[in-house]
């Protein structure tokens, strides 16, 4: 159990970072409503009725768990990189950095808020998607935990690029270079099962495979990936990534002199 | 109680530059401390490390006992800092950033608020509590910054140039604050460019340049080391000539202005019946200088001979 000041600090980060996320809503939660409709409307309906079923199911439905997590990639790694990032910028990180605040909590607190938005992200585009398919949930449990898991890892990836940039550039090099191309061939549009087997096995060094099936496996049953593996790679990358937070922070990289 | 002790604290950069070469440094408990040198000497460097902005490459820091290497957490508990740049959220407002600053040192939002609103009351923003602290004026986004390190009440507070850019009015109110809160018990250091600022408000004094602490002592006592004052007479009526004062190095400066050197084991009266036998009528009197000053500026200057003898010598 903590004690009852570091609950209060953990509790100011994350009211701090969630009234950011309403405060500046037009920047954090329009955008994924307008982008993630359109794919509904291109991908799912005007190209996905050509396709016809994948995997057992309409396109449509096949697409939807994977559109959402995307979007909760998409936000959790947002959030965190720009707030922190901010932060940094404008120098007020060292409001924080004076306090006693230990820099698990830093952490902890910033990553409470890059799944804050990343769920909230994830939950309209699921109201979205139900005005254009049918989703009934096959598994809650793994369903919750895989996007909460899920929003926890690239909240920290976030906070580690937040750390190196230097420049606003350095915040939008990883999205677009990176993460993009990770999210689009890790399975969201499509099984890997169609892929070359070649392309197959490459694809199984994207994590991000993981984490859409493990997701897909929760809402529809189906999955390319066994279960048990995908919950092993998304507890890896967390612990590895909670781990290099933690070592950023002690040695003051990036925001200590 | 020792507030602060610095033993041979040390700091090199990356790039090899050498901010800090062993600073020893002690501040009582309930002082008011100066820590006075000019641009790039170190205050900054120093007080970074102090409160965990920067990271030492050796020495030792305790506040209030508490060894930053082994009581982190306690020592900046005691520390509330008022940093020389503005570094606060700038889209924030006034209250949030006051409050939210508690809540880092697990103060309970209800507690918060109340601390909020007494230190915004006392330094007159708390009609300013619902403003995005952006719009503030220079003036008020000082004295937020001081609000915000006094929201946990810290037994150190540490100014770096909170008076940098501020009119003369505000400046003197904020040291009746800062002398206030200095009498209910608070620690201070504070950094300054301006002289009468540290003279008017501080106990003791340390200058430090080119990352050495070059005096350390009762303010008093350092401005005793001053021997000669200029004095500026305005006289009564003009005249073409300075007058002959035996003892006295005199320089007209214009008809009505005389500069006078004066030591301070002669004092004034003298001066004064030399200047009746010279029929010389004077109208006003005033220093030429702000004392410490002049003395910082000796010091610093000394300071520099000495460093660069030395890259001679080398």
């Amino acid at each position: 159990m903590l004690p009852r000041r570091q609950l209060v600090g953990l509790w100011t980060i994350v009211y701090r970072e969630v009234t950011r996320i309403l405060r500046i809503w037009v920047q954090t939660l329009v955008p994924p409503v307008i982008t993630m409709t359109l794919y509904f409307i291109i991908f799912g309906n005007l190209i996905g009725r050509r396709i016809g079923e994948m995997g057992g199911f309409d396109y449509m439905q096949y697409i939807a768990p994977g559109l959402i997590m995307m979007s909760v990639i998409t936000n959790s790694y947002g959030n965190v990189v720009s707030s922190f990032f901010g932060a940094k910028f404008g120098k007020y990180i060292e409001e924080m950095l004076v306090s006693p605040l230990p820099n698990w909590l830093i952490v902890v607190g910033y990553m409470a808020g890059g799944m804050t938005r990343g769920l909230l992200v994830g939950l309209i585009v699921t109201a979205i998607a139900l005005f254009f398919t049918e989703l009934q949930v096959h598994n809650w449990f793994v369903t919750l935990s895989v996007v909460l898991l899920t929003a926890a890892v690239f909240s920290l990836g976030g906070l580690i690029n937040a750390v190196f940039a230097k420049k606003f550039d350095d915040i939008s090099i990883v999205p677009t270079f990176i993460l993009t191309p990770l999210t689009y061939l890790g399975g969201v549009f499509y099984s890997v099962q169609l892929l070359p087997p070649f392309w197959r096995d490459v694809s199984m060094f994207n994590p991000i495979l993981y984490m859409v099936n493990a997701f897909r496996e929760g809402i529809l049953g189906v999955s390319d990936i066994p279960l048990g593996l995908a919950y092993a790679i998304i507890v890896l990358f967390l612990v590895l990534l909670f781990t290099a937070c933690l070592v950023l922070l002690n040695r003051g990289v990036g925001i200590r002199e | 109680m020792k507030a602060l002790a610095l033993k041979d604290l040390r700091k090199t950069y990356h790039g090899g530059t050498e901010a800090l070469k062993g600073i020893d440094l002690e501040v009582e408990e309930g002082d008011f401390f100066a820590l006075l040198g000019p641009n790039g000497a170190g205050k900054t460097t120093a007080i970074g490390i102090v409160t965990s902005l920067v990271n030492k490459t050796s020495g030792q820091v305790e506040v209030f006992g508490n060894n930053i290497d082994r009581e982190l957490e306690a020592a900046k508990s005691c520390i509330g800092l008022v940093p020389q740049e503005i570094n606060f959220n700038q889209f924030e407002k006034v209250e949030n950033i006051v409050v939210n600053q508690a809540g880092y040192y697990g103060i309970p939002r209800p507690l918060a608020q109340q601390r909020a609103e007494r230190y915004l009351r006392q330094l007159d923003l708390w009609g300013k509590r619902h403003d995005i602290s952006r719009s503030l004026s220079g003036g008020m986004k000082r004295r937020l910054m001081i609000a915000r390190a006094l929201v946990h009440e810290p037994r150190l507070l540490i100014l770096d140039e909170p008076t940098a850019g501020v009119d003369i009015e505000i400046r003197r109110s904020m040291w009746r604050f800062l002398r206030q809160i200095n009498g209910e018990g608070t620690t201070i250091i504070l950094t300054t460019h301006y002289l009468e600022e540290a003279e008017s408000l501080c106990r003791n004094i340390a200058i430090i340049d080119h990352g050495r602490i070059i005096e350390h002592d009762r303010m008093a006592n350092l401005l005793r080391k001053l021997h000669k004052e200029v004095f500026v007479l305005t006289l009564k009526e003009p005249v073409t000539a300075a007058p002959h004062l035996p003892g006295y190095r005199v320089e007209l400066t214009d008809p009505t202005s005389l500069e006078v050197e004066v030591s301070q084991n002669e004092g004034l009266n003298q001066l004064f019946r030399l200047l009746e036998q010279s029929n010389v009528e004077v109208s006003s009197l005033r220093n030429k200088a702000n004392r410490l000053e002049e003395l910082f500026v000796r010091l610093v200057e000394n300071g520099s001979d000495r460093d660069e003898g030395v890259g001679h010598a080398s």
